[in-house]
Formats: C-alpha cells, structure tokens, sequence
C-alpha cells in the first residue's frame, strides 16, 4: 500500500546571510494510513521542521517528500495552500483556535474553506463536536474552555476537512497528564478506527506507549525507530522507550 | 464564511472606537469642506445660475459678474432686433454702499433688474412680492443679512449710494461670496444707487426663441453688436467661478482642507487596521496553514474595513447633517446634494479598501509556519 507520506533523502537548509543552517539531513521516512507515530528529539533537531515539509507548510531544500502520492518538493508556494486543505488537518501546541469565534464556528470555518454551505457547516460542526464529547460547547468561546476541552475543539476542526492525514505539534505540552493522555487517545482512535496517517511531535514520555513508532531525530536525521512491539500499548512507561531512544 | 471580521473588529471595543473616530473626523471634515466649495461656487454665480438667460453680453473682457462694465443701453435695441432673440433685458450688478441707521456703512452689491420681466428676478421671496419693488426707492434683501445691514422688518428706510431705500421684502437663502450682500431693485433705482448714467447698462441678459440655436443667435449677436462679449450663462458662470475660487486661492484652500481629511482619515483607519491585523497574526497564520489561500485572508481584512466604512459613513453623514443644517443660518452654506452624499459613501469605502491594502500587504509574506512556534 502507498504511505500516506512518503520522505526520501530529505534535505532543508535555512539561509542565513552568506551561510545556512542544516535543518534536516537526508531524511526517509514512511507514514502509513492508520499509524500513530511520534516523532521524538531534542530542542533544534529538526522535528518540527519534518513536521513543517510533511505538512507542505515549509519547502524542502531537496530530496522527495509525496503526500497522498503527489511529489511537493519544487511545488510553487501558491499551490501548497490546497494541498494542505485537501490532505492535512492540523492539531498545535497552543490549539490556535480563533478567540473571537465560538467552539462551532472554529469547526465550521474549515469547512467553510472547504466550500461547505453554511447549513451543511453548521450541521457537520455539531456533528463533529459530538464525536470529541463537545456537543454542548458548540456556543461556548475559547476562553469559556479548559485547555482540554480547547485541544479537543482543536481536533475536531482539523477533522472538518477530512484529511486523510493528521499532523499534531506537541498536542499534549499545554495539557495535564490525564486531559493529555485523553487527547493521544483520540489521536490513536484518528488513526487506528479511522485509518488517518496521525503524526505527532511530541517530548511527552506519558504519551509514548500509544505510539505504533517512535522516530527519534537528532541533529536533522533520524537516529532511531522504535516499532510498537517494543512499546507496549497502554504502559505508562518512562524508562522503556525513553531508555530504548537513549533519551535518558 | 463564519463571522471573523466583524467579531475580530468588535472584540477590541476601544480600537474600534478609534477605527470609528477616525473614518466619522474624515468624513466630516470632507463633507465639510467639500459642501463649502459647493456653497461656495453655488454663492459665486447664484445670480447667474437664476437669471433665466441664455446669453449675458458684457463689456469686452469683463472677467467675473461683479467686474461689469458700462456700456450705452441703445445696445438693447441692436441686441431685440437680432432674429432668435425672444427677450433682452438691461441688468445692473454692482457695488455701492448701504448706510444703516447707526451711520455705520456695509458694502453691497445692487441688482437692477426690470420687474416686469422674468429675467433675473430674486428668488425665494419669504416676504413681499417682486411686484412691491415698482415703488420708488424699493428693495429686497435676503433675511441673512438683516443684522449685518441693520434691518429688522419691511418698510424700514435707508440710504443706498446717497438715495433713499426702503426695505419690502425678504429672500432666503441668497448668499454673495463676497462679505458684500445682494440688494435687488428696479434698474432705474439701480443706476441711482450705482451712479450710472441714464443710458447705461452693466450686462444686457437675452432668452432665445423656443427652437433657437443658442450658439447659431450668439454669434449673430456679435455680428450684429460691436464691441461686447456674448457668453452664455453656463460659460458666464464658470468664469466667475472660476476667478473667486480660484484666482483668488479660497477654492483652492477649502480643496486642501477636504484633501487633508481624507489624508488623516486614511493614516487613522490605516494604523488601526493594520494593528488590529497584528493583533490577529497568529490566527491569520493559521488560517494559511490551515490551507486558506492568501484571496480568504484578503476577504477578512477587507470585510473589516468595509464594515467599518460603512458603520463610520454612517456616523459621520449624521454629524455632517447637524452641521450642515447648522450652517443654513450663516454667511457661508454648506451644501450636501445627493450626489456628493453617495459620492462620500464610495469615498470612504475606497478610503477604509486602501488602508486596509496595507495590513494585505503584511498578512501575505507571513510564514504559516509561525504556527509551529510556540
């Protein structure tokens, strides 16, 4: 089957007057259509670069990266926009939900990008706070939610487009241990009862053992894989994969 | 598309408030400035505007209607007997002095006309009829200047140029340009109050025949008639539009002062947008990362200064009415028509569209990436 994602020798240089910093080192990496994987790596080592290139927010300094089977490196910027509408939901650190806009209209301003009606929005929006336990918040602002409960509302919206691919930055960083854990697992449901490619960045040791791989960067390359074999499902380990990626 | 811009412009009451202020301060003082030109212009050739002809025949080279000069009156009778000329009329407009009861002296300008004939007869009597200045010595004014020249009511007597006057009527709403009032007589008290010789005019006025070519009966007039102008009143009235508003620089300034307006409104609104933009950069940024093209972000930020457009238009067209209804009972008018009230409306869309083109210009060069950041 086609990954979802698909990364050959992937490269991504940042220029910087007359040098250039290294970001990313000739990266392959594969995603597949109901995986979680985690991409895991210190501070600068280019995770949420990767992230940024897979999710056709930022351009590739070279090799290969094919999203839903269409190759995007040397893409124009201005054809990047519907590849992203098309293919990739968001879900970030800081939710970045619009404050001024209730929970149901957040949802329904992706499916207004979309082309929805503004009936069919509504009703797709209600449907789809339902599905995150937010039925009942579709009138409620940002800043009536819990952090959770804003995470949640955040998923849903990436959700609206319905992408087959679903990329989170650090999802969890801004939550507690259990409103977190609740996120990753519907990250794992996104993936695994609904066949989305789900990529999560993450430094969340909590959250590991919902990961089906854990791909660890270093210094723009990726330094280890871990498959989900040797990460039990469902073990709040610290030690285990942490002490399998060398990350302790 | 969820309403973003109008709850992004009304979250942040106070920037609005400014946003507002701004668009309402321009407005106004274009409307402002702009109705005092049209006042202006309207009050520099009122009385050719209203004089019902379609020629004026001056003195060669007379440049504005109050530089009239005299000529001999037989030229009417050349002027009837050229063919398409259904009417001809001597007219006096000049300037004399009006001596008020406290021997205080104003300026005026004295119209003398033939009573018996529509031609340039005052208009918007508010008191007396055109008929009562057939008596000896009558005169209208219009009721504006009554404190300026010291009247109070019909019948009073003054002195015009060393002759008896005596008030019998009122107009409304005839203003001069000038800080000289009009004051409408019969011809022959006209050239008593101007000192003109008997057989002298300043301006023979003429109607042509129904069907008439008006070029066709102008230049057989300066066939016919030595050593005049014959203009026709539209040309007649731009001239002496032309030379107080701008020869003399006050067009010129109210012109600069609507320009400012716009200016400032502009800066205002401007600043605002583009602040309000800032506020919300980071949800513009996601919006791109989300996959919105730049033409969705420009919709945004262009709704918001539409809407504060119209909301300031509004505002501002409810203060320019008290103002201009203000300015109704004062020397200087201000004048609103329709036209220049729908004519405000596309002006300051267009004002609010270009300063928002300023925030378009930052929203595109930024990075959907900056979501990723923190």
């Amino acid at each position: 089957m086609q990954p979802a994602i698909e990364v050959r020798q992937l490269t991504k240089k940042y220029e910087e007057g007359t040098s250039g910093t290294l970001a990313l080192r000739g990266v392959d990496l594969d995603v597949q259509a109901g995986e979680l994987l985690m991409l895991m790596g210190p501070s600068g080592s280019g995770k949420t670069t990767l992230l940024s290139i897979m999710g056709c927010i930022l351009t590739a300094t070279s090799g290969s990266v094919r999203v839903a089977g269409r190759e995007v490196v040397g893409l124009r910027e201005k054809d990047l926009p519907a590849l992203r509408l098309e293919h990739i939901g968001f879900v970030f650190q800081g939710f970045n939900l619009f404050p001024t806009l209730t929970a149901g209209e957040n949802v329904e301003l992706m499916l207004d990008l979309k082309g929805a009606s503004i009936a069919k929005a509504k009703k797709r929006a209600e449907e789809l706070l339902e599905q995150v336990g937010l039925g009942e918040k579709y009138g409620s602002f940002p800043s009536d939610l819990s952090g959770g409960q804003k995470q949640r509302v955040a998923i849903a919206r990436a959700l609206a487009g319905d992408p087959g691919i679903i990329l989170a930055d650090e999802p969890t960083a801004a939550l507690d241990s259990h409103t977190g854990r609740n996120v990753i697992e519907m990250m794992s449901d996104l993936a695994h009862k609904r066949g989305r490619a789900v990529v999560v960045v993450t430094h969340d040791s909590r959250v590991l053992n919902f990961a089906d791989r854990i791909v660890r960067i270093e210094d723009g390359a990726v330094a280890a894989t871990q498959e989900s074999e040797t990460v039990p499902a469902g073990l709040m380990v610290h030690s285990l994969p942490e002490a399998a990626l060398g990350l302790v | 598309m969820p309403p973003l811009a109008q709850r992004n412009l009304f979250h942040d009451k106070v920037r609005l408030t400014v946003t507002l202020t701004g668009i309402v301060f321009s407005v106004v003082l274009i409307v402002v400035q702009l109705g005092l030109f049209i006042g202006f212009t309207t009050a520099t050739s009122g009385l050719i505007d209203h004089s019902g002809a379609d020629l004026w025949i001056t003195s060669k080279n007379v440049p504005y209607v109050e530089q009239g000069v005299a000529f001999s009156e037989r030229k009417l009778n050349q002027v009837r007997a050229v063919p398409g000329v259904a009417d001809a009329q001597k007219i006096i407009a000049h300037w004399t002095q009006w001596k008020r009861h406290d021997g205080g002296e104003e300026s005026v300008q004295i119209v003398g006309m033939n009573v018996d004939d529509p031609l340039e007869r005052p208009w918007n009597l508010v008191e007396g009829r055109v008929e009562d200045l057939k008596s000896p010595d009558a005169v209208f004014l219009d009721e504006l200047y009554k404190q300026k020249l010291g009247v109070t009511r019909v019948g009073e007597v003054f002195e015009i140029g060393g002759y008896r006057a005596r008030v019998v009527g009122f107009t409304r709403g005839i203003r001069s340009f000038t800080t000289s009032p009009y004051v409408f007589t019969s011809f022959k008290n006209a050239q008593d109050f101007t000192k003109l010789r008997e057989d002298q005019t300043l301006f023979i006025l003429v109607r042509v025949a129904p069907g008439a070519d008006v070029q066709q009966v102008r230049r057989d007039l300066l066939g016919h008639v030595k050593d005049v102008d014959v203009l026709t009143s539209a040309e007649f009235s731009h001239m002496t539009t032309f030379y107080w508003m701008f020869t003399t620089g006050a067009g010129v300034a109210v012109l600069i002062a609507a320009g400012l307006g716009l200016v400032v409104g502009f800066v205002v609104v401007a600043q605002t947008i583009y602040a309000t933009t800032m506020d919300h950069i980071r949800e513009f940024g996601t919006l791109k990362a989300m996959g919105a093209p730049n033409s969705y972000v420009y919709k945004v930020i262009m709704k918001q200064a539409a809407i504060s457009a119209l909301i300031g238009y509004v505002l501002g067209m409810i203060v320019s009415v008290f103002v201009v209804q203000a300015s109704q009972k004062g020397g200087a008018a201000i004048l609103m028509p329709a036209p220049m009230a729908v004519g405000m409306f596309f002006l300051t869309l267009a004002m609010c569209v270009g300063a928002a083109l300023v925030s378009i210009n930052k929203v595109t060069r930024i990075d959907p990436a900056m979501v990723f950041k923190g």
